[in-house]
């Protein structure tokens, strides 16, 4: 039952921050984009009610507001965890092996890319190049870079993440 | 130049991510709480380039650059080097081709090579500040257009100088801004591409975050040449710095009144907006941009009637590079004759290539086009990391292809690469070991593109995606000889058949692999072997009795206990446990583990 009132408080206060993303755009098709990736910043994704709310604000079909959201990979109709840790797997990451990275990652949180941990702490993403490529590989925990990664790294990294939860 | 010290922090993104802000934090407080005569200048600045031996303090007017600082050394550089005017040794470059420690970083292999244009003010000025920008001659060019030049002579100049874009095709930017000038259709747009999707290169990421007002200057001189009251910068999703240092300079330049209404009194009218790339990689070619700073999904469009005549909101269009708008106010301060010394013909100035990969010194680098690939990578890079065989570099990200040992020196132009079937694309030389594979590089070029095609064009979704099944099994182990044709032959078809150059050019990687690497395809085909052990179904282990000197070194570092050995003894990879991970492989300190095929029950 608590489950059920936690999810519908968090639709209720949806409605309102997306109002408030809205009114700070003009009605113009122009803005879908940047609305959108405002409110993936503000949910870390983009929920359901709120591809309804944009489409009605702009004046634009729902399908097309919707294409939009699947379209460009910054917006995700999932929810993500706290921390998303994005592997970079471009080119430059690649070739210095990035695949030992991503490994060691899933290993430690035995989840697979796209996917969210359990208690919704952690999701491992993977991208194509952060412009790091000198550091290579690295991988990106919600904005921080870590060049150079090993293994040990990320088990470190991963840890001391673990640790300032329980604190 | 005044003569109170500074001390200039990177920050630039490499560097940050090993800590430099915390640096620059701990010298500003260490400073403030320090008496010291002349209080030295604290400045965060732009990537230095050689973001391997980051974080980078540099020194003026002393000229010592420490390299790899940590927040614990600071105290020791403020005591040492601020007070007491000593070097310390520790901190110093250390020159792998000269095997030299080197006091000015000006001096290393790395950087006396460089001929910088694009990137002359990254890492010697504060971003944020536009006064760095302006004592650098910044907005200079900007002036003598706006009061001595008609718009006509402004054209005159960029298409003198032959700047040809450094996006990627290569078009010549006067001819550009030439054809647009003439069309009488207002309003006109000026947009900056800095949507920098080539995995491996980040030179426009740099500019953006270490010299945000050239950006924006060139952008201004192009406005006055054709006309156009707004312009906008497309920036990268995941470039957050870039953004934030753009705006800042944007906000300066208004206040300064380089932007805005009625600019320095010369009565022209121009002002920027940043739009938030969505993370597509298809949006960096100029229609789809267009289409995305409209609110469209980014899809190009067919170009009969090009950007230049009708292209945002359908109105005459200037669009270009990060990298060609940093170029464009040296090219009007010193005059094209100036840029036609620097670089070969047809492909005059510089360029800037991010130098990643399997090199000893990744980083980014600014040389005259015509340089030689070669000296590139083995005089300004360093070399092969730990010496290991050079086997290629691969150039022009997705959209080109790999050079071979055989081709190393060729001239680094647009022509020459495009000749070879590469391409110069942004600008990412990403250089490619004997541990590289080159069937799993064209592989992972395929799925890149299949992943980013927006699959408008049936043969460009359908193709690429045929290619990268058909690659997949090769990397396993299951392909045929007679794949090498098909795919040569889809190639051809997803080239023809494709609307814009995403698909134009995905063919490059396959077709360059399959022209300089077909030995190692049959390798992979015929014999179950992948050479430099990458596809693990292809790879199996084995040690050198004669190498092996018993150290247990691999017996320790092997992750599922495959490996058996007495100390001094021979150790015996067991083929039944090996889960071919490489780890003995890459820790062996005699080379003992020997690459070998796949391992099949048959
Ligand atoms: C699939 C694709 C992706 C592209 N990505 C970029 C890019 O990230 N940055 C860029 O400057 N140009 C990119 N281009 C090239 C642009 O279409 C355009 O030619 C260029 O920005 C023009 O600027 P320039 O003349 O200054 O080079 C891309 C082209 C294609 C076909
Ligand atoms: S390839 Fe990984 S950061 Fe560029």
């Amino acid at each position: 039952m608590t489950e059920v009132i936690a999810l519908e408080t968090k639709t209720e206060m949806s409605i309102q921050n997306t109002k408030k993303i809205l009114e700070k755009y003009p009605k113009d098709k122009r803005y879908t984009l940047a609305i959108l990736q405002d409110i993936q910043r503000n949910y870390d994704y983009i929920p359901k009610e709120a591809i309804w709310e944009v489409s009605n604000y702009i004046e634009s079909p729902l399908s097309e507001v919707y294409t939009i959201a699947t379209f460009y990979k910054a917006l995700s109709l999932k929810p993500k965890g706290k921390y998303v840790i994005k592997v970079c797997n471009g080119t430059a990451c690649h070739i210095r092996g990035s695949d030992k990275v991503l490994d060691a990652i899933k290993s430690s949180l035995n989840i697979q890319p796209g996917e969210t941990s359990e208690d919704g702490l952690f999701s491992i993403e993977i991208v194509n190049c952060v412009g790091a490529c000198a550091l290579a590989p690295v991988m990106v925990i919600n904005d921080k870079y870590y060049g150079n990664m090993t293994k040990d790294k990320v088990h470190q990294v991963l840890d001391e993440i673990r640790r300032s939860q329980n604190e | 130049m005044s003569s109170q010290r500074q001390i200039l922090v990177c920050c630039g993104t490499g560097c940050l991510a090993n800590n430099s802000y915390e640096v620059y934090l701990k010298f500003k407080d260490l400073i403030s709480n320090k008496e010291i005569q002349i209080k030295p200048i604290i400045k965060p600045t732009g990537c230095n380039g050689l973001c391997e031996k980051g974080p980078v303090v540099k020194i003026l007017p002393d000229n010592i650059s420490y390299f790899k600082v940590k927040a614990e050394d600071v105290e020791e550089i403020i005591e040492e080097t601020i007070v007491k005017g000593k070097i310390i040794d520790r901190l110093l470059y250390f020159d792998t081709n000269t095997k030299n420690k080197i006091t000015d970083h000006k001096n290393a292999t790395f950087y006396k090579n460089q001929h910088k244009i694009a990137i002359r003010n990254i890492g010697e000025i504060d971003p944020s500040k536009i006064e760095d920008y302006i004592e650098r001659d910044g907005y200079a060019a900007l002036k003598k257009v706006l009061f001595t030049m008609k718009p006509e002579e402004v054209l005159e100049q960029v298409d003198k100088s032959n700047l040809r874009g450094r996006g990627g095709g290569g078009f010549p930017t006067g001819l550009k801004w030439k054809t647009c000038a003439k069309y009488n259709h207002y309003p006109k747009y000026v947009i900056c591409n800095g949507d920098e999707g080539d995995p491996g290169a980040f030179m426009d990421r740099s500019i953006m975050e270490g010299d945000p007002n050239t950006v924006i200057e060139g952008m201004i001189i192009c406005a006055y040449a054709i006309g156009a009251n707004q312009g906008y910068l497309y920036i990268r999703d995941e470039y957050e710095l870039a953004r934030k240092n753009m705006q800042i300079a944007i906000n300066s330049a208004r206040e300064y009144g380089y932007l805005g209404k009625n600019i320095l009194g010369r009565g022209l009218n121009f002002d920027l907006e940043i739009v938030r790339g969505g993370g597509a990689f298809v949006c960096g070619e100029s229609s789809a941009l267009m289409a995305s700073i409209q609110g469209k999904v980014g899809e190009p469009r067919a170009k009969y009637i090009r950007s230049v005549e009708r292209g945002l909101w359908d109105q005459p269009t200037i669009l270009n590079n990060v990298e060609t708008w940093a170029n464009i106010p040296p090219i009007i301060s010193y005059g094209p004759d100036w840029f036609k010394e620097i670089g070969i013909k047809n492909n005059f100035g510089t360029k800037v290539f991010s130098l990643v990969g399997k090199v000893k010194n990744t980083g980014l680098v600014e040389v005259p086009m015509g340089s030689s690939l070669r000296s590139l990578v083995f005089e300004i890079g360093g070399g092969v990391i730990k010496d290991k065989k050079f086997k290629a570099v691969q150039t022009g990200g997705p959209s080109g292809g790999c050079i071979p040992k055989e081709h190393l020196d060729i001239s680094l132009d647009f022509d020459s690469l495009n000749e070879i079937g590469s391409m110069m694309g942004s600008g990412g030389v990403i250089v490619m070991d004997e541990n590289t594979c080159m069937v799993e590089v064209a592989r992972y070029y395929m799925e890149f593109l299949s992943e980013e095609s927006c699959g408008k064009c049936t043969t460009c979704r359908e193709g690429i995606k045929l290619m990268l099944d058909i690659l997949t099994n090769i990397t396993k182990g299951n392909g045929k000889e007679e794949d090498l044709d098909l795919l040569l032959g889809i190639c051809d078809t997803v080239e023809k058949g494709s609307l814009c150059g995403l698909g134009q050019t995905a063919p490059n990687p396959v077709r360059t692999t399959i022209k300089f690497f077909r030995d190692e395809y049959l390798e992979h085909i015929n014999n179950h072997k992948c050479p430099a052990g990458v596809c693990k179904n292809l790879t199996s282990y084995q040690i050198n009795s004669e190498a092996c000197i018993g150290c247990g070194i691999c017996k320790k570092k092997c992750p599922v206990d495959a490996i058996t050995g007495e100390n001094k003894k021979l150790h015996v990879i067991h083929q039944d446990i090996c889960i071919t991970c490489g780890e003995c492989y890459e820790n062996c300190p005699t080379n003992a583990i020997e690459i070998g095929g796949g391992i099949f029950e048959s």
